[in-house]
């Protein structure tokens, strides 16, 4: 018998923290992976944000660091600039990175950092209890848009990787989702490619991930995966939108 | 030397090798400095896109255990609060310059002092200090930089200078004294775990136990620094009647008023603490004992007056004053003193 | 037909039934008569021969509760 799959050595023991079916924890075993892959665990410094995912630097198996609400992509960017042999990667929310660190996201990709994001839209701020975010849907029921987003009232959804995609110092963009097994399968690939990115200096390398958020969205996991399916993947199109080969 | 270029060349001498700001008069030439200077070095100058960008540089530079700094100005500190919060919280060692100017709201470039309440009372949000110094002199800027760093590393917390913008430009010879080479254990430092456990750099505290546990420990820190860094410099305070108390630039120009009173036959003298915190509190306490009146001068509405009655506790009347968008001119202080000599009856 | 081992980390399995549903063998439910440490009943295999260890399961779940070996 041999192995098809077992815990990455990137992940600690600790049990996620997440609600059940909640996908997180799916983006944090994929990236895990991916450092395995490359053998960078040792070389790797990890952000993670203010949101759900704000334990993460109990989960990734590497050194971490844990930023203020959005700045995470600066705080990377200062290591990396200090330390460029180490491999820097942030891990953001939807409200962390689009909202309050749209500033320091925007600038990371402006400049060309050569940091590797892992953007969790969700469409929702998580961890808050399901307020609305840059990222929630034209329609979107949520405690803060009660009355559904309207475009002339909350205004539209942010489209990140088409607005960072545009950027020069943007190397690699990429947006994935994980409803479904063979998306779960794109996306590792894609983070490992942004990564590669990072480690052959390339430029900035983000890649977006479509997940959910059962508990805010009052859904069933299941549900969220179709959910997921039917709304987000038509106003947020899956695929890469930047891929620049040469430094 | 100018002022601004003694700090920065200071810092060099430090070991500083990462530089995280954001332009803002009269801090700017702080920063150009560093930028010309610190590519050669091997270092990294960074020009960040806003004062939260840049102060988060200095929070994820310092966590990589190197020295690191960055410099600004009244609106530009009030933005690194919240990284500074965090710094404090991480325990981690960096040096923040504020080049001070006059505020609320955009204020003006003159020198002022109006952010002393911010500085000594940690500024952010929660229960943290930082080591404040306040230099009076293009040599004090130098040095002061460099002892900044050393306390950084000690105690594991961010030191801020305040120099009024006047001291920026301040003109002076200067002597370049090396420090001692100083080592300080940083295995906490993030720098990828090859041949360790991986470091965590954090603040979130869920934890009732752990919070708290946390905040005792920060104020012991705290409390050992209390005890171990009070500074002051006293002039003529022996005999004094009248104590005038005065930091950074406005000791300079009370010096001169202090004499001044002396030939008039007033007994003056002057305390000028170096610490704003943690504040020199004993040589006021000491005064107390003998002098007869203090006098508070600051380029700002009132503020270090509270500290001084604090220390003093009701044993010498305590009184102020001050300007802000200019600062008093030794005439000035003089004819205060007079006029105080005159109303008491020495 | 390639054979699989599944086994589970039960402790780790938060019932959130995704590896059941994406399973393409169908070979997998909730164990109703074990409660697990966080207080849900956890996934276990139904069919002990029906397994490819294709690792889908293993994809799917959040939690890193399941391991797969193959032949
Ligand atoms: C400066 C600041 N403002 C607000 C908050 C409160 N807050 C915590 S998490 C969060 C939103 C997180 O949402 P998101 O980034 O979408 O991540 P998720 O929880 O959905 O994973 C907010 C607003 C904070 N911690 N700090
Ligand atoms: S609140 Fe939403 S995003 Fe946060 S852990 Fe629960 S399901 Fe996941
Ligand atoms: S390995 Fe494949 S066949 Fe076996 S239980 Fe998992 S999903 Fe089903
Ligand atoms: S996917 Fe994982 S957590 Fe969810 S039911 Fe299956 S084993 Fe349990």
């Amino acid at each position: 018998m041999k192995t098809v799959f077992k815990k990455p050595e990137s992940l600690t023991d600790a049990k996620f923290h997440y609600c059940p079916g909640c996908t997180h924890g799916i983006v944090h075993r994929l990236m895990a992976e991916c450092m395995d892959e490359l053998n960078i665990r040792e070389s790797t410094i990890g952000i993670c944000p203010v949101g759900c995912s704000v334990l993460a630097y109990d989960y990734f198996n590497c050194d971490m660091l844990e930023a203020a609400h959005g700045r995470a992509p600066a705080i990377a960017a200062a290591i990396k600039r200090l330390m460029p042999d180490r491999t820097l990667f942030t891990y953001q929310g939807d409200g962390d990175l689009a909202s309050i660190g749209m500033g320091e996201i925007v600038h990371a990709s402006v400049r060309g950092e050569k940091i590797t994001v892992i953007f969790i839209n969700n469409t929702v701020y998580g961890m808050t209890g399901g307020q609305m975010a840059p990222t929630t849907l034209l329609g979107q029921v949520t405690t803060t848009s009660p009355y559904g987003r309207s475009k002339d009232n909350e205004g539209y959804p942010a489209k990140m990787a088409e607005l960072l995609a545009q950027n020069e110092g943007s190397a690699y963009i990429c947006r994935t989702a994980v409803n479904n097994p063979s998306n779960v399968i794109k996306t590792k690939k894609a983070i490992k490619k942004a990564l590669q990115t990072q480690i052959k200096g390339v430029g900035f390398s983000m890649v977006e991930v479509l997940s959910t958020c059962p508990t805010n969205w009052g859904l069933s996991p299941l549900d969220s995966m179709k959910w997921l399916e039917d709304n987000m993947i038509p106003y947020y199109p899956l695929g890469e939108l930047k891929v620049k080969e040469d430094k | 030397m100018k002022g601004n270029e003694a700090l920065a060349e200071g810092a060099i001498i430090a070991g500083c090798r990462g530089f995280f700001g954001y332009p803002i008069t009269p801090s700017s030439e702080i920063a150009e400095y560093m930028a010309r200077k610190l590519p050669g070095l091997g270092g990294v100058f960074f020009q960040a896109e806003s004062e939260l960008a840049a102060i988060n540089m200095v929070y994820g530079g310092s966590s990589t255990g190197k020295r690191v700094m960055t410099a600004s100005s009244g609106p530009g500190i009030s933005l690194k609060q919240e990284g500074i919060s965090f710094i404090a919280e991480a325990e981690l060692p960096c040096l923040i310059v504020n080049v001070s100017r006059g505020g609320p709201g955009l204020g003006g470039i003159q020198p002022s002092q109006a952010d002393y309440f911010q500085a000594t009372r940690g500024g952010g949000h929660g229960d943290y200090r930082l080591i404040v110094l306040a230099p009076s002199g293009a040599q004090e800027m130098m040095d002061y930089t460099i002892e900044a760093f050393d306390l950084a590393d000690r105690y594991r917390t961010p030191v801020m200078i305040m120099a009024e913008g006047t001291l920026g430009n301040i003109m002076e010879p200067i002597i370049v004294r090396k420090p001692e080479e100083k080592s300080y254990d940083k295995s906490w430092a993030i720098t990828g775990c090859k041949g360790r456990k991986p470091n965590i750099i954090n603040t979130l505290h869920l934890s009732s136990e752990v919070l708290e546990e946390r905040n005792r420990h920060l104020a012991a820190k705290y409390k050992l620094i209390e005890q171990n860094e009070k500074r002051a410099e006293t002039f003529l305070t022996e005999d004094a009647d009248i104590i005038v108390v005065a930091f950074g630039l406005m000791a300079r120009i009370v010096k001169k008023s202090v004499m001044e009173a002396r030939k008039k036959g007033i007994k003056a003298g002057l305390i000028r603490p170096i610490t704003l915190w943690p504040f020199p509190d004993e040589h006021f306490k000491k005064a107390a004992e003998t002098v007869r009146l203090i006098l508070s001068v600051e380029i700002n509405m009132g503020q270090m007056i509270e500290d001084i009655r604090l220390s003093v506790n009701g044993k010498v009347p305590v009184e102020f004053y001050g300007r802000i968008g200019f600062t008093p001119n030794p005439e000035e202080i003089t004819k205060q003193l007079l006029l105080l000599a005159e109303r008491e009856g020495f | 037909m390639a054979k699989g081992r599944v086994s589970f980390f039960i402790d780790r399995c938060k019932a959130c039934g995704l590896c059941i549903e994406f399973c393409p063998k169908d070979v997998l439910a909730f164990d109703t008569d074990t409660i697990n440490i966080l207080g849900y009943h956890p996934v276990a295999l139904i069919k002990t021969d029906g397994c490819t260890g294709c690792g889908i399961c293993a994809l799917m779940c959040p939690d890193l509760v399941i391991e797969v070996e193959r032949e």
